[in-house]
């Protein structure tokens, strides 16, 4: 079953005469720039889980908030549907258009408007790219420690609609932890200022709900994001195991020294191979497993914590463990990891990339789990796993010219996200729940869970019009689909034939 | 106050979620509000709530704690003390570092309590507040179900970040009964120093120290003197007291500073909190000062009205508390317009019959 966009259990969206609605805009919006030819529209079908497409009815680039502001009051007034998207580099669908609908493109407020190094801090338009934030706090040797893979060019304002992660968020946390505010407009064009310059604001913690609200709540029109000192130095350890569990337990040794690093990486055999074919880390293509662990902070500190942490994997049984000689391979280290996903796509025509989260004990559960249903289903499954954090991204092989092998790989998804749910995790932990994982938070959450998110639209967005259909699922849907709640494995899974 | 409330039989660990489930369930079938409370230790911050009181102290204890995943999990009533004593017997730490008021007489502060105010104490400019720690939390809500939101685990983006809305909210939004908190080792070295200086010098070089990567951990200025806490392993600690110079000093300071039992807090004048951008430099005020948080936060002892207070503060980017109980009908700073349009409507879809804490935050919500 498809996950595209179904009225009939997603809700019914208002019939919008699409020629009216371009000359209502063109009327009051004279200098934004709307596309709505067939030819025009294509380009702008999907996201980054391209497996999904939908042609939106009319695209609109503006250049200044006034014109968001006006293009939100007319949408509003007509009751027309408004999915936003910063670059499209999201993998869960979460700016997947709507037929029905404007997609909102804020990629062109692309300015740094303020770097501000006293106040440790960089005042963004939503359209700037992640990694640009470091580089222009470069000079001043501070940075946004938030680096999702996609840094070089997935923008900030996508990043908070998501709550991006990425390799550091053990030590320097998510996007939640890393602003101090955001001016948004709701869905009637109003502005408001959310966090303030100071650590905190009066009132409700709205800036913690809008971050990883995927859109549903109000549009991005600025952020400030704080900015932390570079650490002075990095070093990286990379160790071999001949079981996954034993790396599993290294993990967690680490953590009961008292050491949190900077970046903590494991990956499977499979992972492993792929990436030394594509990159010649030089990772050992024997190993079961490695763990890739970088410590940062003053030099000092960094060389006492290499010691401990060799010690602690010498215990742990390593077969092999290497510090990088130098920041050549350090680099070269990190880029057998950051290439992974490439790498595993070199094996095979497709791959499918999951975002489950669990409590790092259950790991090596999971990882049988998974290798019995990569044998059910017929697919290679590779693992790379933020370790520090809990965070897996198994990478599902398939061929979608392969009849059926599209819909194996997302019932095998689906399942390894429902094993994730029954062991105390989550189904997402930085990609978002966006179209993909809509019928898996049926799984996560009940029906009165659903319901309290209800509310908390309805508080902003009581017709509906922000991105409907992503992030929550209606009761409808979850109904359709069977499912029963499913909470710490008390409920048994019902078979359910899910997409 | 009642005297028998604040003295309960406090077990160590019980499940008592069942009676505020039908506790909450009669205050909606009544249309009656509720007075949350765990030892009522912040009783002095916000509004007077009219309201049947609900104690969350029976239902306590740690439900799941295990070092290496660095995340408790425990009810609502459950001491804050209790908590880090089990914290610190595993080396481990709630970094944001709550204070927890026990001497206004009340008793021990509730990890529920804790959660609910949202208030961090001198770490919370290096480490982050209260809010960022917590992984999940389970609510019972204005619809009377008993709701798990979040989790144990360090990211979850499914779903809105109702944990974290709950933190800082006052009760307003629902009943807390359970938190999951993530935690971390403690530092292995952690050394105090003085520096003497004036409040102008010590503002500017905070602001120069925090772009660099020293580790700092707490920054306090008494108009006089400059204390820092230097928190990591030794060689880095031992290199920024090198640098920094200053004599050692108790770190006992911390602890006085975060519960308000300096000499500053005695003073009879009204007590204001003010929160600051962090490079905001000295402030002209009426009334006397100790800066807190490198100076991202700030106490005032002053007898200026509230709207000179927020006028200046305001103009500098921040918004003041008032600490003073019944001082100032809005002792939380008031909200924008549209925002608190956005908090009224928050609060009538989570609390549709305004039975949590009405009006402890704002009169309106």
């Amino acid at each position: 079953m498809n996950i595209l966009y179904d009225e009939r259990v997603d809700g019914v969206l208002p019939a919008i005469d699409k020629q009216q609605l371009l000359q209502a805009l063109q009327a009051r919006l004279p200098d934004l720039d709307i596309l709505h030819r067939e030819e025009e529209l294509r380009p702008y079908e999907c996201d980054g889980l391209s497996a999904y497409r939908t042609t939106p009815m009319l695209v609109v680039l503006p250049q200044r908030v006034e014109q968001v502001q006006t293009l939100l009051k007319v949408c509003h007034e007509r009751g027309v549907p408004v999915v936003a998207r910063g670059a499209g580099t999201g993998l869960s669908g979460g700016a997947l258009p709507l037929e029905k609908g404007v997609l909102l493109v804020m990629a062109r407020f692309n300015k740094i408007l303020h770097i501000d190094p006293a106040g440790r801090y960089a005042r963004v338009q939503p359209g700037v790219r992640n990694l640009a934030i470091s580089q222009a706090a470069a000079p001043h040797d501070l940075y946004y420690a938030p680096d999702p893979s996609s840094q070089i060019a997935c923008s900030i304002g996508g990043n908070v609609a998501e709550n991006a992660g990425g390799v550091h968020c053990l030590k320097y946390g998510l996007t939640v932890h890393n602003l101090l505010k955001v001016d948004i407009l709701t869905v009637e064009g109003e502005h408001m200022v959310l966090g303030s310059d100071a650590l905190d604001s009066p009132g409700f913690d709205l800036l913690a709900l809008f971050t990883g609200s995927e859109g549903m709540l109000g549009v991005i029109t600025e952020v400030t994001v704080k900015l932390l000192p570079k650490p002075q130095v990095a070093r990286v350890l990379l160790a071999a195991f001949d079981s996954v569990e034993k790396a599993g337990r290294a993990v967690a040794d680490i953590i009961a020294e008292g050491i949190i690093p900077g970046g903590l990486e494991m990956m499977d055999n499979l992972a492993i191979r792929a990436a030394e074919d594509f990159i010649h880390a030089g990772y050992p293509v024997e190993a079961e497993a490695i763990l890739l662990c970088e410590l940062d902070g003053v030099e000092a500190d960094v060389h006492d914590d290499c010691d401990r942490v060799r010690a602690v994997l010498q215990r742990a049984g390593a077969t092999e463990i290497r510090q990088a000689k130098d920041e050549a391979e350090r680099v070269r280290f990190w880029a057998g990891r950051k290439n992974a996903f490439p790498a595993v796509g070199r094996l095979s025509p497709d791959y499918y990339c999951m975002d489950g989260t669990i409590p790092r004990r259950e790991l090596p559960g999971v990882l049988k789990g998974i290798s019995a249903l990569s044998e059910e289903y017929g697919l290679r499954v590779a693992n790379v796993f933020h370790a520090g954090d809990g965070n897996m991204h198994p990478l599902i092989l398939f061929d979608a010219n392969q009849p059926g092998e599209l819909d194996r790989a997302e019932a095998l998804g689906g399942k390894i996200l429902e094993l994730c749910v029954k062991v105390g995790g989550s189904i997402t932990g930085e990609h978002g729940v966006g179209r993909e994982k809509i019928n898996q938070m049926c799984a996560q959450f009940n029906s009165d869970e659903l319901t309290l998110f209800h509310a908390v639209k309805a508080a902003f967005d009581p017709a509906g019009t922000l991105n409907p259909g992503k992030n929550i699922p209606t009761l409808h849907r979850c109904a359709e689909f069977g499912a029963m709640h499913v909470h710490m494995g008390k409920v048994p899974f019902p078979e359910l034939e899910r997409f | 106050m009642d005297a028998q409330r604040l003295s309960p039989l406090v077990a160590q660990d019980r499940d008592a979620s069942d009676a505020l489930l039908e506790q909450v369930n009669q205050a909606i079938q009544l249309a009656l509000p509720l007075r949350i409370q765990g030892a009522n230790s912040k009783a002095f911050l916000g509004r007077e709530v009219a309201g049947e009181v609900l104690d969350t102290r029976a239902h306590c204890g740690i439900v799941s704690y295990d070092p290496t995943e660095l995340v408790i999990t425990a009810r609502a009533g459950t001491p804050l003390s209790v908590l880090n004593a089990a914290l610190e017997q595993a080396g481990q730490m709630l970094p944001c570092e709550p204070p927890s008021y026990n001497d206004s007489g009340a008793g021990d502060a509730t990890v529920g309590g804790m959660v609910a105010a949202g208030l961090s104490g001198p770490r919370r400019p290096w480490s982050g507040s209260v809010r960022d720690f917590v992984l999940g939390t389970r609510v019972i809500t204005g619809l009377g179900k008993h709701l798990r939101f979040g989790g144990e685990v360090m990211k979850n983006v499914a779903g809105y970040d109702v944990s974290r809305l709950m933190a800082g909210s006052f009760g307003c939004l629902g009943l807390i009964t359970e938190v999951s908190l993530k935690v971390l080792p403690r530092p292995r070295l952690c050394t105090s120093i003085a520096l003497e200086m004036d409040s102008t010098t010590a503002l500017a070089r905070l602001a120069q120290w925090g772009q660099e990567p020293l580790p700092i951990s707490a920054a306090s200025h008494d108009g006089r003197v400059l204390r820092l806490r230097l928190e990591g392993g030794e060689g880095s600690v031992a290199a920024a007291h090198d640098r920094l110079g200053g004599e050692s000093i108790d770190p006992a300071y911390w602890r006085a500073l975060n519960e308000h039992r300096l000499d500053f807090f005695t003073d009879g004048r009204p007590l204001w909190r003010l929160s600051l951008p962090v490079s905001t430099g000295a402030l002209n005020l009426p009334g006397d000062q100790l800066i807190d948080w490198a100076g991202a936060q700030r106490w005032l002892k002053s007898d200026a009205s509230a709207s000179e207070i927020r006028r200046i503060v305001s103009a500098a980017g921040g918004h003041a508390t008032c600490y003073s109980h019944g001082l100032d009908d809005s002792p939380f700073h008031p909200l924008a317009t549209p925002l608190l349009r956005y908090h009224r409507q928050l609060k009538a879809q989570l609390d549709p019959h305004g039975i949590f804490n009405p009006g402890r935050m704002y009169a309106e919500i």
